[in-house]
């Protein structure tokens, strides 16, 4: 992969002996803690961000395992009740006659969850141990993991969704299971890992001036 | 014209006035003179838009907070979605909807859900609207303006009410072939609602407002 170099080099806040502010994008001398603009915590790098992030990381895959084993759905019929798992119901849907919408489900509901997870250690473990992918793909990478985080909680809202309309008391019913509140949670726990990640690591390094890690 | 450039003699620049500006993405230092309304300046390294003024914006992201606000409050008591099945008939306001998961226990989720969907998006829209509005009206700004607009901003992406639009129609997909579904009333507020948020985070430049709301020494 190329060195996304830019044309003109471009001079750090850290190493003008400055410090943003990730906030407000005020500058401030070295040392400073607090943005005197906005308010808000200010560090040149965050030292704990990486343990945030991993710590978020193992919480949300934690998370997740009961999002898989348990049911999302439970089904009540005249005929009796069923459960169904995430990939239990795909499997259905794929073997009954409707391959397409089990792909979608299997790839918004187990491919891009993993898919998150895999590139969060990606950028934490790339940022600590040194990479050869260049800091404008890795950086495009975040940002999609980021922008890509909330859109994952539709799971949950579509089986709140089915849950509350479904509601034919003696005919059929449809409750949410467990596995719907452990999903919820677990996207809620990669928010946090994405946003504990302190992006200004994967820029660091380039700049020779810099000290180097 | 944009005039944000790469410095590297920053030296005497007055600190905390909004002259000089750091890429929040990369750490990138750029020396900020003036950026046109309508133009977008971003960080020719990691392309995070750094500043993007619009004509008026004060005033649309005014009146699309209080469309916001409205909308919100109808939404929560209009039926959302509609089925019909075999004669049998239900109807779902969003409020039924996070009340759907007390059956099963999980209250948690009511909350999460409740607060995702309509306080989120409710409390940023009164807070967003709580800073500008003074600004707007060329006043002073309001008591702990700055705190109150970081707070709005690390709100954005809490707010999932069109993440919920968007599910309301995959929900449809799934069971439209086992009843006949109908959008209530409170999922075209919720469609206008979505509509909304997307204009307002088009036109709403956060540095725009750090900069009216610090007051700026021309020297």
């Amino acid at each position: 992969m190329e060195r996304a170099h830019p044309k003109t080099p471009v001079l750090t806040a850290r190493s003008a002996n400055l410090v943003g502010c990730g906030h407000c994008g005020e500058a401030w001398p070295m040392g400073t803690t607090r943005c005197g603009r906005c308010g808000a915590r200010v560090a040149s790098r965050d030292p704990a961000s990486l343990q945030r992030v991993w710590a978020w990381w193992v919480a949300g895959i934690i998370a997740y395992i009961p999002a898989l084993t348990e049911p999302m759905l439970v089904t009540r019929t005249l005929l009796g009740s069923e459960q169904s798992t995430i990939v239990g119901g795909a499997i259905e849907l794929f073997v009954y006659g409707s391959p397409g919408i089990a792909l979608i489900i299997l790839i918004a509901s187990v491919g891009i969850p993993v898919a998150k997870f895999g590139c969060i250690a990606y950028l934490a473990w790339t940022v600590s141990k040194g990479t050869q992918a260049s800091p404008g793909s890795r950086n495009a990478l975040y940002e999609v993991v980021e922008y890509i985080g909330r859109w994952s909680m539709i799971d949950v809202f579509v089986v709140a969704i089915l849950a509350s309309l479904v509601q034919f008391n003696a005919v059929a019913t449809v409750t949410p299971g467990p596995a719907s509140l452990a999903f919820a949670l677990s996207v809620v726990f990669t928010m946090l890992a994405a946003q504990s990640f302190d992006s200004r690591l994967i820029w660091d390094g380039l700049d020779p001036a810099e000290p180097g890690r | 014209m944009t005039d944000i450039t790469p410095s590297s003699d920053f030296e005497g620049l007055p600190l905390g006035q909004g002259r000089l500006i750091v890429c929040p993405q990369c750490d990138a230092l750029y020396k900020v003179g003036a950026v046109d309304k309508g133009e977008t300046a971003a960080c020719p390294r990691c392309h995070t838009v750094l500043a993007a003024p619009r004509r008026k914006a004060g005033m649309l992201i005014i009146c699309l907070a209080l469309a916001t606000l409205i909308l919100i409050f109808a939404a929560v008591f209009h039926p959302f979605l509609t089925l019909e099945a075999q004669g049998l008939r239900s109807s779902a306001s969003l409020l039924d909807i996070a009340l759907g998961f007390s059956h099963a226990g999980l209250r948690a989720l009511i909350f999460l859900m409740l607060a995702l969907v309509l306080a989120i998006p409710a409390v940023r829209a009164s807070v967003l609207l709580y800073v500008l509005t003074p600004l707007v009206f060329d006043r002073p700004p309001n008591a702990y303006a700055a705190p109150a607009f970081r707070f709005a901003q690390s709100l954005k992406p809490w707010a999932m009410a069109e993440v919920f639009a968007l599910g309301c129609a995959v929900a449809l997909v799934k069971i439209t072939e086992l009843a006949q579904v109908g959008f209530g009333q409170a999922f075209w507020m919720f469609t206008a609602l979505v509509g909304l948020v997307v204009i307002q985070d088009r036109f709403l430049c956060s540095w725009s407002v750090w900069n009216a709301l610090t007051p700026r020494h021309r020297s």
